[in-house]
Parts: structure tokens; C-alpha cells; sequence
């Protein structure tokens, strides 16, 4: 926000935001602003030369300074912020209203409230354009399961659990230290310090087999930070061998859970990736579930691999038409 | 935007708020400081025009018109009723939605415009923080490129074309529409409009659309019906609730762990001389369980359905190399 073209709309909202809290902290109001406070004294010394026509002392936005502190004490007439833009009502009427919408997972009541009085003072009824459902996808997270890790996480309590680990389809326990339930792309995930490879991991709520709440406190390391999710929840996983494939349109979403060395576009949505992998069993799975979408050009060994799985599992599919 | 501007616009925002009179441009030009540095009329008419733009741009109300039908030229000035932003009053609990509702948002420009709202509310006296820790977070991305172009043609009522993959297969096709919305569905993005093709409504989905969204025809011109609901529409098109169907499996001892955890086991039964179980599982996305199947090779023999057991068939041909598949046939041309 510190950017020039930011300028304006904050520094309208300036003398309002500081006529309801006299003598507040300039760092204090800098850090709401999203500003350093060098930005924020020389946004006010330029409020200070505004005021109204006739631009005498007595017309002028008038602000006194005490020691850090900042009060206003003319405000030449701007005394409230200016409306929301369409786009700004849209985005926090939307917002709350996908809250409001998801029971269970917020305090829907409160959203409510500030939806009905935020809805009231901005006096736009229907925010059109954008709609969000937060329904969730998975449709096997227990209703127990839910409950009892949100719990965990409001309690700040240790869990143990038993976990299954997709993509090495493997079922382990294990004790965590939650540290939020996020919800993402219609998925529910525990983001917690796992104890057994020390690190933060988010665990899908609908890959928890069996958890109970632990007497001893969670205590994530110091060191321990929320995942940013805003480039998106993989982290595509670092690996040693590297597979050529050739994808189909359909199958391209494979390059986003690998490290892509390099892709080279082949037409009509095929691909040809450079994909770093670490564990080959895992990678063989993901070839037989693509059937004729993707092709391994490289190495030789994976090739072989998933076409010598794929037959043993066809010759036993033809000899065995039922038990 | 330079110092000496923002100064003018402050004080062409004071000054108009100010006044209950029209004020011509004439007079504002020799009222409000920094106008009077325009070395001709024509220079002065150039700045006022576009410092009217920004404001407008700003969502500031200028309104146009003239105190008397002997005035000359039309005025400006700013109703305060339709500038200022109403009173909110918010409990701590509700400040705390209005922060976790900022938070939702994971796209540039969303994000963006809820902080322009942020601003405003502490403006108005409420004080929200953003970074308290919630127990349960939300996060809505919007990461497709096509969102911010769709999102912008939604607001200023603006037909779009844009080219779209289907599901299967590797058509692209063009198609032109009326945008009503967009919507986040089960974690996806759509946009839902008048298809003009095909002159019905229809859903799209954002990462399906290849390449560009181009804005096509003047602004003003898309009228979303009063009753639709979009949520509705994206709900009733999307793979929605196909009924869980019962899969009988033999699985192999001590492998695919994925699926024994939902499974319900049948009795010990050995096959090709390998130990192994009879399991009963419910399939609740039965249109990808394939896929997840024949990943476990032979590990996993899929008894019934018979439609299950046909496409992993099919799944394995492909994969054993024994189909000329989408790849393939076009790897050869």
C-alpha cells in the first residue's frame, strides 16, 4: 500500500481514522495503514497544507503532535471515510458471506452480526459478480474427527493420531502440535509441528483415521511458521531421478506435485516434462492411474516398470473374472 | 502520482465537499490551489478533466448540474450523504469476522479491494486486527489467470470470448459470453453467463479456458436476470453427488493401505498363490476411483462393478502401452 497510486484514497482516509483515536502512536497508525512512519509524518505534514478555500490558518486541516502521538484538531469538513467502491463491498460482503454460510467452521453467529452492520453502512444490498461456497469437497471427514482436532487447536493441545500418507500409501501414527485447521479449495487441513520428521506438515482431514486429544500442552517450536498457501498447497517434492513424460492435455496436472525441470509445449494442451522425483513406487502408481495420457520417454527402467505392473495386473484381471 | 497532485485533489475533495453550490470549473480553477499553475485554459481543462477521472476511479460522487437555468455552464460538487460511508459500530467478535473475512482471499485483487475496505473501516472508527489467530482459517485462491479479466468484464457489464478446453479430449473451442458472475465452488472458479453460441446459460471453468479473455463489445450492455442464482447454477452442472457405489476388490497382503482403510474385509482368499483379502469398499467419487485403482497394479484385482473393472481395464491397456492413446496417435503426426 505504500505504493504512489495508494496515496490518495489513504490519505482521505487519514484525518477521519485519526479524528476517532486522539493522540494515537504514529507507529500505531502507520502499522494499520500498511506504511513505514516516515511515509505517515510526511502524508500528514501534506494534509497539513489541505483545508478549505480561503486557505488561511484558520481553514486548514490542523493536527497537533505530542511526543509520538498525533491528534486532529481542525478537519476542514472531512470528518468520515469515503464510501466502499463496488469492488471493495464485493470482496468483504462476499467474503462474510461465504462464512456465514459455512456452519462449523467459524463463528457463524458474529459473521452474521457484521455482515448485517457492514451490509448497512456500506447500503449496497446485493453485491453482484462474485459468489463463493465454502462447502467442502471431501465428503468422508467425520463429523468426530472435525471436532476433536478443532478442539486440539482451540486448547492448544498436543494429538495424536493415525494417519494415512497418500503418496506413500502408508498408514502411520504419530503426535503433532496443531497449530490452525486451514480450509483450502474445499478441503480441510490440520497445519501442525509433526514430531516424528520435525517439521510443519498439513495433514488432510479426511486422511485422519483415528485421533485423540493429548494432556500435554502443544508447543510448536519457536521456529515453526504458517505454511503460506498462496502459491498453492504442494510443495513440489524435491527428488533425485529425473522422468521424461509426455502428457495429455488432461493429464498436466502431474507437473504441478513434481519439481518441473523443464516443459516444452507439444500442441493442443500436450506437454513434455522434465519431472524430478524421489520415490519410483510412487511414481509408478501415478503412471498406471494415467492410462494412455502420459508416456515415459525416460528413464528406460520407469518405462519398464509400469508397463511389466500394468501387465501382471491385466493377466490377473483376465484369469480372475470373479472369486 | 506526484505530491503537488494529490495536494489538489485533497483540497478539490475539501473544497467541493464544502460547498452546497455547483461550482464551475471556472471557479474551481480559481478557488482550489494548484490549478492556477496551468499555463493556459486549454492546459487547466486537460488537469481537471483527468482529476475528475481519478476521482471518479476512486468512487468519489461528483455530482454535475447548475444552480439556475441562467447559469452559464454546468458545476460540480459532492453530496456528503452519498460520500461518506454510514456508521458501523462492531462488537470484538465481529471485528474478528470482518478480519477473517479479509484473510479469505488469496488473489491479487481481491485481496486488494478487501484491504481497501479494511481501510475504510478503521476510518470509520473500528478497529480491526488483521493478524489475530483464528482456530479455523478459510483461504479462497483465485490463481487462474482468467480471473482478474472475468471478474473485471463481470463489474462493468462487459461481454467476453475466450477459448475453452472440455472436459475430455483435447478440443478447444471459442465461445462468447454475457458474464453474470463468478463463482468459487468446492474450491473451483467459474463463470457462469448467457452463452451467446448456444443461447442458453452456461458454466465454465476458469483453469479450462485456454489462453486469453478478451472483453468484446462496450460495457453496460450484460443484464443479469433478477432471479438467477449463480451458486445454484454452478452447483447443479458440477459433478455433483453421483451415489457412493459398493466395489468388491481383492487386495493383496499387505498392500494398498489406501484402500483397507475404508474397506470392509470379506474373508482370507488366496490368488495366483499370493495371501491376500476379500474387501468390500464404498467409492464415493466412483468416476476417478479408476485412476486410484489401477495405480496399485496388480496388487489390486477389481471384482465388481463390472464398469469399474472395465475402465482400470482400459486404464492398464494404456498404460502397458497397448493403446494408441491421445499421446501417442498425436506423437506420430
Amino acid at each position: 500500500m505504500s505504493g504512489s497510486t495508494e496515496r490518495l484514497p489513504r490519505l482521505l482516509a487519514l484525518v477521519p481514522y485519526l479524528l476517532a483515536r486522539p493522540g494515537i502512536p504514529i507507529e500505531e497508525a502507520a502499522a494499520d495503514f500498511g506504511v513505514s512512519p516516515k511515509q505517515l509524518r510526511r502524508d500528514l505534514e501534506l494534509l497539513w497544507m489541505c483545508g478549505l478555500p480561503g486557505y488561511g490558518p484558520g481553514d486548514l486541516i490542523d493536527l497537533s503532535f505530542e511526543g509520538e502521538t498525533v491528534t486532529v484538531t481542525y478537519d476542514a469538513g472531512m470528518r468520515r471515510p469515503l464510501r466502499l467502491t463496488a469492488a471493495e463491498a464485493t470482496s468483504l460482503l462476499v467474503a462474510l458471506r461465504a462464512l456465514a454460510d459455512t456452519p462449523g467452521v467459524v463463528d457463524t453467529d458474529a459473521v452474521q452480526r457484521a455482515l448485517a452492520k457492514v451490509e448497512a453502512a456500506v447500503g449496497q444490498a446485493q453485491p453482484a459478480g462474485v459468489v463463493v461456497g465454502l462447502t467442502m469437497r471431501e465428503r468422508t471427514v467425520s463429523a468426530e474427527t472435525r471436532s476433536t482436532v478443532t478442539e486440539a487447536v482451540q486448547k492448544r493441545r498436543a494429538l495424536w493420531m493415525r494417519y494415512y500418507t497418500a503418496s506413500r500409501d502408508e498408514i502411520t501414527e504419530r503426535v503433532v502440535d496443531p497449530m490452525r485447521v486451514l480450509i483450502v479449495e474445499g478441503r480441510s487441513y490440520l497445519e501442525a509441528w509433526c514430531r516424528s520428521v520435525e517439521r510443519v506438515r498439513l495433514f488432510r482431514l479426511d486422511r485422519i483415521d483415528a485421533v485423540r486429544v493429548l494432556d500435554e500442552p502443544a508447543s510448536p517450536p519457536p521456529h515453526a511458521r504458517p505454511t503460506d498457501v498462496s502459491a498453492g498447497l504442494f510443495r513440489p517434492e524435491p527428488g533425485q531421478g529425473v522422468a521424461v513424460l509426455e502428457l495429455a492435455a488432461d493429464a498436466r496436472w502431474v507437473a504441478e506435485y513434481y519439481q518441473v525441470d523443464d516443459l516444452v509445449e507439444l500442441g493442443a494442451g500436450r506437454a513434455r516434462v522434465w519431472l524430478r522425483y524421489s520415490d519410483p513406487s510412487r511414481m509408478v502408481r501415478m503412471l498406471l492411474g494415467l492410462g494412455d495420457q502420459a508416456r515415459v520417454l525416460e528413464p528406460e527402467s520407469l518405462a519398464r516398470q509400469v508397463a511389466e505392473r500394468a501387465e501382471a495386473a491385466l493377466a490377473r484381471l483376465a484369469s480372475h473374472p470373479s472369486l | 502520482m506526484s505530491t503537488a497532485r494529490v495536494e489538489r485533489l485533497v483540497n478539490l475533495v475539501l473544497c467541493l465537499l464544502s460547498t452546497r453550490q455547483y461550482l464551475t470549473a471556472e471557479r474551481i480553477r480559481g478557488i482550489v490551489p494548484g490549478y492556477a499553475d496551468a499555463p493556459s485554459a486549454e492546459a487547466f481543462f486537460r488537469m481537471f478533466e483527468r482529476d475528475k477521472a481519478e476521482l471518479r476511479d476512486l468512487g468519489v460522487p461528483l455530482e454535475v448540474g447548475r444552480n439556475s437555468v441562467f447559469d452559464p455552464a454546468d458545476g460540480y460538487r459532492i453530496a456528503r450523504r452519498d460520500y461518506e460511508l454510514g456508521d458501523v459500530d462492531l462488537e470484538p467478535d465481529e471485528a474478528a469476522a470482518v478480519a477473517l473475512a479479509v484473510r479469505l482471499w488469496d488473489s491479487p485483487e481481491l485481496t486488494g479491494a478487501a484491504h481497501g475496505a479494511l481501510l475504510k473501516l478503521r476510518a470509520a472508527g473500528v478497529d480491526v486486527d488483521e493478524t489475530a489467530p483464528a482456530a479455523v482459517e478459510p483461504k479462497v485462491r483465485a490463481s487462474e489467470p482468467a480471473f482478474a479479466p472475468l471478474l473485471a468484464a463481470v463489474q462493468s457489464g462487459r461481454a467476453v470470448s475466450f477459448d475453452y478446453r472440455r472436459l475430455k479430449g483435447p478440443d478447444v473451442l471459442s465461445r462468447e459470453v454475457e458474464p453474470w458472475g463468478v463463482v468459487s465452488w468446492r474450491g473451483r472458479w467459474y463463470v457462469v453467463g448467457h452463452d451467446r453460441g448456444r443461447a442458453a446459460p452456461r458454466c465454465f471453468r476458469l483453469s479450462r479456458i485456454v489462453g486469453e479473455v478478451r472483453a468484446v463489445g462496450p460495457a453496460g450492455v450484460v443484464r443479469r436476470p433478477a432471479d438467477v442464482d449463480l451458486l445454484r447454477l454452478v452447483a447443479g452442472s458440477s459433478d455433483e453427488p453421483t451415489p457412493p457405489t459398493t466395489a468388491k476388490l481383492w487386495v493383496a497382503e499387505g498392500r494398498a493401505h489406501g484402500l483397507r482403510r475404508r474397506a470392509k474385509p470379506l474373508g482370507r482368499v488366496e490368488l495366483d498363490g499370493e495371501p491376500g483379502d476379500l474387501l468390500e469398499v464404498e467409492l464415493h467419487f466412483p468416476e476417478s476411483a479408476d485412476t486410484w485403482i489401477a495405480g496399485y497394479g496388480p496388487d489390486v484385482v477389481v471384482l465388481e462393478p463390472d464398469t469399474l473393472r472395465r475402465s482400470v481395464t482400459e486404464l492398464l491397456l494404456g498404460a502397458a502401452g497397448r493403446r494408441e492413446g491421445v499421446v501417442r496417435e498425436e506423437s506420430r503426426s
